[in-house]
C-alpha cells in the first residue's frame, strides 16, 4: 500500500512580496473549496462534484472501472496509487469497494495531523452492491446511504435529509445529485462551474457533465 | 489550580445559537426559530422563545449573543411604544426594521446579534426584513442564525411564490427541523408565530412532534 503527500511546488515562498510584477493571487496558495456528494441505490452509486478543483476533473478512478473517488482537498492533493493493479491481481476478482475506503482510512488517519482531506469513496462489488463511503478529516471511516463533503456541503444538509428517499432507482439519484450540486454551487462561492455525474454499476461508470446553463433552476436563482 | 473555579458554562458567553426563520405570504408572516440557549458547550436553556414582540402585530426573531439581541427587542418595543403614540396609529413594520437597523448599524462592533423582523402593517401587508449586521432589505424570506447554513440549499429548492398560510407554516416547521437535526446549536422546540390581519397567533411544536427525515 503506498500513499503519500504530493509535494506542491510553493511559488508564493520564493517570490519577493515587494513585487508588483506578480499578481497577488500567484502568491497564495491554492485552497480547494467544493462540493462533492454520493448516493446510494440499488445496484450502484451515483457520484457528482462540482468542477472547481485543482485536479480539473475532481474525480479520479482508482482502478476502473468499478472504484471512483472524491477530493475535497484545502491545501494538498493526495494521490494514493499504487494498490489497484496490484491488489486484483492478488485477489483474482476486482477490489472491494471497502477496501479501498479503508486504505484511504489507513492514510487518513496515519497522516491526519499534516494533512487536511475529505474523501467520499463510492463504487459497486459483487458482495455489497452499491455503496457509499466518507472518511472526513482526521480519517474515521463510516459507510451511508448518502453522503456530501467539501464546502459547499453546508449548505445541502437540509435538502438531502428532506429529499433523499431510500429505495431511489440511477434517475432519481442523478436528479437529486445535480439537483444539489446545483444549489450548493449558488450559495457557496467556492464552488461553481460545471457539475460533473457519474454512475457506476455491475456495467460499469456513466460520465455525465451538466454545463451551467442546463442546471436545475430553483424560483429564487 | 486548587481554587474552586466552577463549572466551565459560567465562564462561557451565552449565545443563542439557533435558527430562525421568517417568510411572508399573501395577508401575513410566519416566523420559527429553535429553543436552545448554549454557553460553550452546555445548554442553559432548552425551551427559549425567540420569537420576542415588538409590537402588537410585529414580531423579531433574536439569533447570536443572547443579552445583545434581548437588549436590541427591548430597546425597539421601547421606541416603538412612543412612535405609536406620536402618530397615533399602528407602526409600520418598515420602522420597526429601521429602528433594529440603527441600532445594530451604530453598535456593529460591540453587538453581535441579528434580528429578523416580520410583521403585517395596513399598508403594506405581510413583510419580512432582514437586518444582518446593520443593512435594511425586504425578502420574501429570511433565514438566520448558525443553523441556517445547513438549510439554505432546502428554501432555496423548496421556496415558490404565492404560498399559502398553511403551506408557510410547514414550510417554516420543515426547515426548523432539518436545521435543528443538523447544527448542534439548535434544537429543543420550534416556536411558530403567524401574524395577519386578525391577529397574531403562537403555536408550539414539540419535540417529538416535529416531522421527520429518512435516517430517523
Amino acid at each position: 500500500m503506498a500513499a503519500a503527500p504530493v509535494m506542491m511546488p510553493y511559488f508564493g515562498q520564493q517570490i519577493s512580496s515587494k513585487s508588483d510584477l506578480v499578481p497577488d493571487w500567484t502568491r497564495q496558495e491554492v485552497s480547494t473549496g467544493t462540493t462533492i456528494m454520493a448516493v446510494e441505490y440499488d445496484g450502484g452509486v451515483v457520484i457528482g462534484a462540482d468542477s472547481r478543483t485543482t485536479t480539473g476533473a475532481g474525480n479520479t478512478p482508482l482502478t476502473s472501472p468499478v472504484c471512483v473517488c472524491l477530493f475535497q482537498t484545502q491545501v494538498r492533493p493526495i494521490l494514493t496509487c499504487v494498490f489497484g493493479p496490484a491488489h486484483s491481481i492478488e485477489l483474482d476478482e476486482p477490489p472491494l469497494v471497502e477496501t479501498a475506503a479503508n486504505l484511504f482510512r489507513a492514510s487518513c488517519y496515519r497522516y491526519r495531523e499534516e494533512l487536511t482531506a475529505g474523501i467520499l469513496v463510492a463504487g459497486w462489488d459483487k458482495r455489497k452492491g452499491g455503496q457509499v463511503y466518507s472518511v472526513p478529516i482526521g480519517g474515521m471511516l463510516v459507510r451511508q446511504p448518502v453522503s456530501v463533503g467539501g464546502s459547499g456541503s453546508t449548505y445541502i444538509y437540509g435538502f438531502m435529509d428532506a429529499n433523499y428517499k431510500p429505495g431511489m432507482n440511477k434517475e432519481q439519484c442523478m436528479e437529486i445529485t445535480a439537483a444539489a450540486l446545483s444549489l450548493a454551487m449558488e450559495r457557496d462561492g467556492s464552488s461553481g462551474g460545471v457539475v460533473r455525474l457519474a454512475s457506476i454499476s455491475e456495467e460499469g461508470v456513466e460520465r455525465r457533465v451538466i454545463l451551467g446553463n442546463q442546471l436545475p433552476k430553483f424560483s429564487t436563482h | 489550580m486548587f481554587e474552586e473555579t466552577g463549572p466551565v458554562w459560567l465562564s462561557e458567553e451565552v449565545k443563542t445559537g439557533t435558527t430562525i426563520i421568517a417568510i411572508e405570504f399573501d395577508g401575513g408572516v410566519v416566523l420559527g426559530s429553535d429553543s436552545r440557549v448554549s454557553a460553550g458547550a452546555s445548554v442553559v436553556n432548552r425551551v427559549m422563545n425567540k420569537l420576542s414582540p415588538l409590537h402588537d402585530k410585529i414580531y423579531c426573531a433574536l439569533s447570536g449573543s443572547a443579552a445583545d439581541a434581548q437588549t436590541i427587542a427591548e430597546i425597539v418595543n421601547y421606541q416603538l411604544d412612543v412612535h405609536s403614540i406620536e402618530i397615533g396609529e399602528d407602526p409600520q413594520v418598515r420602522s420597526a426594521a429601521t429602528l433594529v437597523r440603527n441600532i445594530s448599524y451604530k453598535y456593529k462592533e460591540e453587538l453581535s446579534a441579528h434580528l429578523i423582523v416580520a410583521g403585517w402593517d395596513r399598508r403594506d401587508g405581510g413583510q419580512v426584513f432582514a437586518t444582518l449586521k446593520g443593512l435594511l432589505t425586504r425578502q420574501p424570506f429570511a433565514v438566520g442564525g448558525s443553523g441556517s447554513s445547513y438549510v439554505y440549499g432546502f428554501v432555496d429548492a423548496e421556496y415558490h411564490k404565492g404560498m399559502r398560510k398553511e403551506e408557510c407554516q410547514q414550510f417554516v416547521v420543515n426547515t426548523l427541523s432539518l436545521a435543528m437535526n443538523r447544527d448542534g446549536s439548535s434544537g429543543g422546540v420550534a416556536y411558530i408565530v403567524t401574524i395577519d390581519e386578525h391577529g397574531t397567533e403562537e403555536k408550539v411544536v414539540l419535540g417529538n412532534q416535529l416531522p421527520t427525515f429518512f435516517d430517523q
